[in-house]
């Protein structure tokens, strides 16, 4: 029993490991050039231009529910004009960070994990290799950089979106002055915040292409063909949606 | 000139290579024959590095690879070329865009000279007016001619070529054949062809080796192989199911 506790143990570690190396890895191929450009813009297009949709839709909604609930809680100590800085702190902190990684996670994660698994089980990837061009510098770069710029750009896309909806819900449904709404806004948020939020998205970015690529670049670990994709799809998206959340609850702590 | 001494490579404890001893002379084109998961593949990707061998070492012009690592293993890769078993095409690019890729990363060439060189490679393998095409619109023989081109545009050194000719019909078969030895000949080559095309391989090998188990059973000049008297290598030539080559599946062909 001993034995396959530790077996399994030293197995979690060494995968950690590896996973750990393939990041380094990674951030050694960054910082040296040469670098691919049209890559890193093809790659900017596919996680922001095509998760815009899905991250207005949830920013407004998000921000349209957050009203409509503190709404209720405030109202009971008589507090509605906080509701404008309630909405914006939760989702300039938390929520606009986690949800819009949590979104592109499902939507660009997984496509990426079975893009480059494709890549591996098809040859391409050997392909690569064989030309004697590094696989690391043209398909896991130019996705983790993608990644570090995207994030907090649909983060914040999230934010202003989910505070209008916010905003809707609370001067339009519910009757609050315009002015207190964004007033208090004003007064409360700060920019600590904000670099709060902007920390989280760049560690958000990194987890979700650092997970999605490590997933799909050794698909071969989870099993073989179509199978195989499938699975390290499915490990990617769960475990970078765990990541965040453990992640966010660190950062959280430290940077409070 | 390529030499192989003692490799050995296993898979979970699975011997796939054990010990095989080869040498390819400059200029030389190496056909290697033997049974469908026999292990040539795994030959041909310990040779590009990239699986790294239990054991021996794989000497290419002097230098053994298999101690090599980063970027002096991609020096050694420059010279070489390498057909994929099933194309290895980059499917999000077109059969031009295929063709250009290695040109346009590894050499610095004018955008017309490339347009020359492509269109001239796309040609050769009777793909002319393909260029746009992506790999999921082509048939089978169309993607691994696309990928002839490919490995041949940047006039390698040495080419590995992994079933060059596996699913074509036997018209493309010939031609694919005689391009490879106009290149050989163009060029001059050192290359290693994997195939099961008996005995048409023969025409375009200066030497066959016969793989099994592992092993390289037998080695000599097309016509040596032909007339060897080794039991196994008769009876790869002849196709027969009856002889001290086992059988892949004996339980399921009794059932």
């Amino acid at each position: 029993m001993l034995r396959i506790l530790g077996g399994r143990a030293l197995s979690l570690f060494k995968k950690m490991g590896h996973m750990l190396m393939f990041l380094l890895n990674s951030i050694y191929y960054i910082c040296v050039p040469p670098f691919k450009f049209r890559l890193l813009l093809k790659q900017i297009r596919f996680f922001g231009n095509k998760s815009m949709i899905v991250i207005l839709l949830t920013g407004s909604f998000t921000g349209m529910v957050m009203a409509l609930q503190i709404y209720h809680t405030l109202s009971k100590f008589g507090s509605e004009a906080l509701l404008g800085p309630a909405v914006a702190l939760s989702l300039i902190r938390e929520l606009g960070p986690v949800l819009s990684a949590l979104m592109v996670t499902g939507r660009a994660g997984s496509a990426l994990t079975a893009e480059i698994g494709i890549m591996r089980i098809s040859e391409q990837i050997d392909a690569l290799v064989s030309m004697a061009l590094n696989p690391m510098r043209y398909l896991i770069v130019p996705n983790i950089v993608a990644a570090i710029i995207v994030f907090p750009l649909l983060a914040a896309i999230f934010d202003v979106i989910g505070i209008y909806g916010g905003y809707v819900i609370a001067v339009k449904l519910l009757g609050l002055s315009e002015g207190t709404y964004f007033s208090q806004i004003d007064t409360f948020v700060e920019w600590k915040d904000v670099r709060i939020g902007l920390y989280k998205s760049i560690s958000f970015g990194v987890i979700v292409s650092w997970i999605s690529c490590y997933k799909g670049y050794f698909t071969e670990e989870t099993g073989f063909g179509a199978e195989g994709v499938s699975r390290a799809t499915t490990d990617a998206v769960v475990m970078s949606s765990v990541l965040i959340l453990i992640w966010d609850y660190f950062l959280g702590s430290v940077l409070l | 000139m390529i030499e192989i001494i003692g490799l050995e490579k296993s898979f979970n404890g699975q011997k796939v290579l054990s010990g095989i001893n080869l040498r390819i002379e400059h200029g030389e084109i190496m056909a290697i024959i033997g049974r469908s998961g026999g292990g040539k593949s795994v030959l041909l990707k310990n040779i590009i590095g990239i699986l790294k061998p239990d054991k021996g070492s794989i000497i290419i012009d002097g230098v053994d690879i298999t101690k090599l690592r980063g970027r002096e293993m991609d020096k050694t890769r420059q010279k070489l070329g390498v057909l994929f078993q099933g194309g290895a095409l980059f499917d999000s690019m077109t059969a031009y865009e295929n063709v250009a890729f290695p040109l346009k990363e590894k050499m610095k060439v004018s955008k017309k000279t490339l347009q020359e060189k492509v269109s001239k490679a796309l040609e050769d393998v009777g793909l002319k007016g393909m260029e746009d095409k992506y790999p999921s619109e082509m048939s089978g023989g169309m993607r691994k001619r696309v990928a002839l081109a490919r490995t041949l545009i940047t006039e390698p050194q040495i080419v590995l070529f992994d079933e060059p000719t596996t699913g074509l019909d036997p018209i493309l078969l010939q031609s694919t054949h005689k391009l490879i030895r106009c290149t050989h000949e163009t060029y001059g080559f050192t290359g290693i062809v994997i195939s099961h095309e008996i005995p048409e391989i023969f025409d375009i090998s200066d030497k066959v080796a016969f793989l099994y188990k592992g092993v390289i059973e037998e080695i000599g000049t097309p016509d040596e192989i032909r007339k060897s008297s080794n039991p196994m290598v008769r009876q790869f030539l002849t196709g027969s199911s009856e002889g001290p080559v086992e059988l892949l599946c004996e339980k399921e062909t009794r059932r």
